[in-house]
C-alpha cells in the first residue's frame, strides 16, 4: 500500500450493554490501493482496537466482510476508499439484518430465510473448451452465491417485512430447480411459493446490482415466477 | 445441545482452522469446551490461505513427512465434509525442459507417500485445460482440490457447537492467569460487550497460528514461530477447472487454485516479526502475474479482484535473513510442562490448512493425557455438520 494521503473515516459503533449507537472519527492512512478493509483493519491495529469487524477471505470469497459505505453495499476487501467520494466516508453495518456490535451482524438472521438445505456445490460450468477430468465421483465446483447479506441488506421488501425470504434465499432455491441435487421440486416451488416467498419480491433489482459474485438474485427470482406461473396458472396477485 | 460427559475445562485460543478442529475433537470427546476468537472466526491466517485441499505432492520430494500427512488428511476430508469441496484434482505441469528434471523424483516421491499420480503428455493436458501456456511438456495428475477456506472449517465449529463447545468470538485474551508455573486460566476482552473479565480452565490450549509466539509470552515461555507471510492474487474469471501446480522446486507463484468464478494465484514467502503488519508488496504481486501467466498466460491480462497477504506459523529457530521456504511445513504440539516447566498450557502450531484435523487430533491426545482422561478420537469417521449449522446452533 504506498501511502500518498489520509482520508476521514465515519464508522458506527455500538457495545451491548453500553447505551445507544453512535459514530466515531478516524483518519486513516490511504493510497490508491487501500480497501476499505485496509482501512478499518488500520483502526483497529493503530486507533481503537475495541472496533469489531468481520473479515475472513480478503478477496470477495467468504462474504463476511460486507458493510455499506456511504449508504452502499460492498464488501469490504475489495471497495477501494477512493471509489468512494464521502468525506467523511460514512462506514455502517448491513441493513435488514440485526446488529451485534459495531459493525457486526447476527448472520443467524440471514441462514434463517433459507429452505432446509442449500448445497453450497454444483456440477461445473467448465471452462470453455475443457474436458473435465474423468475418474471423479462427480466434477463439481462451488456455487457463486458466497451468502454475504448485502442483497438482503439491499433489498427494499426485506426492509419492511422482516418474514420476506429475500434474494439469497429465493436464489438458492431456484438453483436447486435448475439442478436438484435429489431435492423435490414440488417441495421448492411449495416453499418459494408461500405469500412471504416470490411473489413479494419488487422487482427493483437492487439485489443484482449489489451482488458481489455476479449470482444475478434478481434475475433467478423472475425465473423462479415463471416456473410457479407455468404451475399455478392464474394465481399471480 | 450435547452436554459434556467430564467436568473438565479446556480453553482454546484462537479461532481459525486449528482451533477449531480442536474444539471439534474435544467436544466429541466429551470435554467441556470454550473457544475464544478475537475477531471473526478464521480470521487470522486459515480463511486467507490459498484454498488449495493439498494431495502432498507439493511436497513429495523435499518434505515427506508433511506430504503424507497432507494424503491422508486430504482423504479423511473427503469423507467427512463432502460439499465445501470441489472434486478438481490438480495436475503439475512442466512447461519448460529443465521442469522435467523433476518429474521423476515426482513422481517417485509421490509413490513413497503414498499419493496417487497420473502421467500426461502435453497435448492430453491441454485437453482437460485448454488455456495451459501452449508449450506444456507434460504433466501429472494428483488428487489436489479446491477447499472452501471459510465454510470448510466453520462446519468444524458448527460440529463442536452442536455437541456443547461455547464459542466466543470477538473476544481476545490479553494476559493469561499463572502462578507458580501454573497456567490456570485466561483474562479477555469482550468486544461486544465492551467487558473485561476471565475463565478459568484446566487446560489453557494456544491455538494462534502465527500468533502463538506472543501468546505464549504471556505464561513467560518461548515457542520458536516464524511469522512467514505469502502474497496472493485473485484474478477475475475462472480460467481453469483443476488446481495447477507448476511441476518444480517450490518457488513464487507457481499454483494456480480455481475458486468459484475467480482463478487464485500464489505465493511468495517472506518473514516479519509482526503477523499483524504484513503489507502487501507490490512487486509480490507484480510477480504473481508474471509466474502465474507461465503456468495460464491468459493470467496477465485478466484484471485483478483482490491481493492480499497472510502469515504462515512455520516451525524454526530465529536466524536472519531468509525466506521461510526451507522450513518445514509439518505441525508441533509443545506441552509446556515438559518445555519450560509450565503446567497447564499446550501450544498447537505449524502445519496447514488441509492438516487441521489431524493437529487438532495430536493436540487432544496431549490435553487428554494431562487430564487422566482416556477417550479415543472420533474424529476421521465423523461426518460433519453442513457450515449454516454453526447459525442454527445459535437460535
Ligand atoms: C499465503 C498462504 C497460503 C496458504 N495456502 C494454503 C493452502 O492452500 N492449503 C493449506 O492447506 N494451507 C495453506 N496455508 C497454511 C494455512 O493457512 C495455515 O497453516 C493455517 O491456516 C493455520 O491455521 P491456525 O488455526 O493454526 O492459525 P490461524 O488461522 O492464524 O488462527 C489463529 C487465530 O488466533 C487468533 N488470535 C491471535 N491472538 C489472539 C488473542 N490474543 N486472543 C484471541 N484470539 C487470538 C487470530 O485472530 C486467528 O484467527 C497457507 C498459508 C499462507 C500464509
Ligand atoms: S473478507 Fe471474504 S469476502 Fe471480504
Amino acid at each position: 500500500m504506498s501511502e500518498t494521503g489520509t482520508r476521514r473515516l465515519r464508522v458506527h459503533r455500538f457495545k451491548r450493554g453500553d447505551g445507544g449507537a453512535h459514530f466515531d472519527e478516524f483518519v486513516v492512512p490511504a493510497g490508491p490501493r487501500t480497501t476499505v478493509l485496509d482501512a478499518l483493519r488500520w483502526i483497529q491495529l493503530h486507533a481503537d482496537p475495541s472496533l469489531a469487524l468481520r473479515h475472513s477471505c480478503m478477496h470477495a470469497s467468504c462474504g463476511t466482510c460486507g458493510v455499506q459505505v456511504d449508504g452502499q453495499e460492498e464488501l469490504a476487501c475489495v471497495a477501494r476508499l477512493g471509489d468512494h467520494r464521502g468525506d467523511p466516508v460514512t462506514v455502517e453495518p448491513l441493513a435488514n439484518v440485526p446488529v451485534l456490535t459495531d459493525l457486526v451482524v447476527d448472520m443467524a438472521d440471514f441462514f434463517r430465510r433459507f429452505g432446509d438445505r442449500h448445497p453450497v456445490l454444483r456440477a461445473s460450468e467448465a471452462v470453455a473448451g475443457a474436458q473435465p477430468p474423468d475418474g471423479l465421483d462427480r466434477f463439481v465446483r462451488l456455487e457463486d452465491c458466497i451468502e454475504c447479506g448485502l442483497c438482503l441488506s439491499a433489498c427494499p421488501v426485506a426492509a419492511t417485512s422482516a418474514r420476506y425470504a429475500g434474494p439469497a434465499a429465493l436464489s438458492a432455491a431456484q438453483r436447486l430447480l435448475e439442478e436438484p441435487r435429489g431435492a423435490d421440486r414440488d417441495d421448492v416451488l411449495a416453499w418459494a411459493g408461500r405469500p412471504e416467498g416470490a411473489w413479494r419480491c419488487h422487482v427493483g433489482m437492487e439485489c443484482t446490482r449489489a451482488c458481489p459474485a455476479d449470482a444475478l438474485p434478481a434475475e433467478r427470482i423472475m425465473a423462479l415466477r415463471r416456473e410457479l406461473g407455468g404451475r399455478e396458472a392464474g394465481a399471480r396477485p | 445441545m450435547a452436554q459434556a460427559r467430564y467436568d473438565e475445562h479446556v480453553l482454546i485460543v484462537g479461532g481459525g482452522g486449528t482451533g477449531g478442529a480442536l474444539a471439534h475433537d474435544l467436544a466429541l470427546r466429551g470435554l467441556r469446551v470454550t473457544l475464544v476468537e478475537r475477531g471473526e472466526l478464521t480470521s487470522g491466517t486459515t480463511g486467507r490461505h490459498h484454498g488449495l485441499l493439498h494431495s502432498g505432492g507439493r511436497y513429495a520430494v523435499s518434505d515427506r513427512e508433511s506430504a503424507t500427512e497432507c494424503i491422508e488428511e486430504n482423504r479423511i476430508l473427503r469423507r467427512i465434509c463432502p460439499g465445501t469441496l470441489e472434486t478438481n484434482d490438480g495436475l503439475f505441469v512442466a512447461v519448460e525442459e529443465e521442469d522435467l528434471a523433476y518429474l521423476e523424483p515426482f513422481v517417485e516421491g509421490c509413490a513413497a507417500c503414498g499419493i496417487p499420480t497420473q502421467r500426461l503428455t502435453g497435448a492430453e493436458a491441454l485437453r482437460l485445460e485448454p488455456n495451459l501456456n501452449p508449450a506444456v511438456l507434460a504433466a501429472v495428475r494428483v488428487p489436489d482440490a479446491t477447499m472452501d477456506g471459510w465454510r470448510m472449517p466453520l462446519r468444524f465449529f458448527a460440529t463442536a457447537r452442536h455437541n456443547g463447545a461455547e464459542i466466543r468470538t470477538y473476544t481476545a485474551v490479553e494476559g493469561l492467569l499463572v502462578h507458580d508455573h501454573h497456567v490456570s486460566g485466561a483474562a479477555l476482552r469482550d468486544h461486544v460487550t465492551g467487558r473485561c473479565g476471565e475463565v478459568r480452565a484446566d487446560v489453557v490450549v494456544n491455538a494462534t497460528g502465527p500468533w502463538s509466539e506472543r501468546v505464549a509470552a504471556m505464561a513467560g515461555v518461548e515457542v520458536p514461530i516464524r511469522p512467514s507471510p505469502g502474497v496472493l492474487v485473485a484474478v477475475r474469471g475462472r480460467l481453469c477447472n483443476m488446481v495447477l501446480n507448476r511441476l518444480h522446486k517450490s518457488g513464487d507463484g507457481d499454483i494456480i487454485v480455481p475458486q468459484r468464478a475467480l482463478s487464485v494465484v500464489g505465493t511468495s514467502s517472506w518473514v516479519v516479526d509482526d503477523p499483524d503488519e504484513l503489507g502487501v508488496p507490490e512487486d509480490h504481486v507484480e510477480r504473481m502475474y508474471a509466474e502465474g501467466a507461465k503456468l495460464v498466460p491468459a493470467v496477465r491480462d485478466t484484471p485483478m479482484r483482490a491481493a492480499w497477504s497472510a502469515a504462515r506459523p512455520l516451525i524454526g529457530a530465529r536466524s536472519a535473513g531468509d525466506s521461510g521456504r526451507e522450513l518445514s511445513r509439518t505441525f508441533k504440539t509443545f506441552d509446556h510442562r515438559e518445555t519450560d516447566g509450565v503446567e497447564g498450557f499446550v501450544t498447537i502450531t505449524g502445519g496447514k490448512g488441509t492438516t487441521l484435523r489431524a493437529m487438532a487430533e495430536v493436540c487432544a491426545d496431549v490435553v487428554c493425557r494431562k487430564l487422566g482422561i482416556d477417550e479415543p478420537c472420533r474424529t476421521r469417521e465423523t461426518v460433519l455438520l453442513p457450515h449454516e449449522a454453526y447459525y442454527r446452533a445459535a437460535a
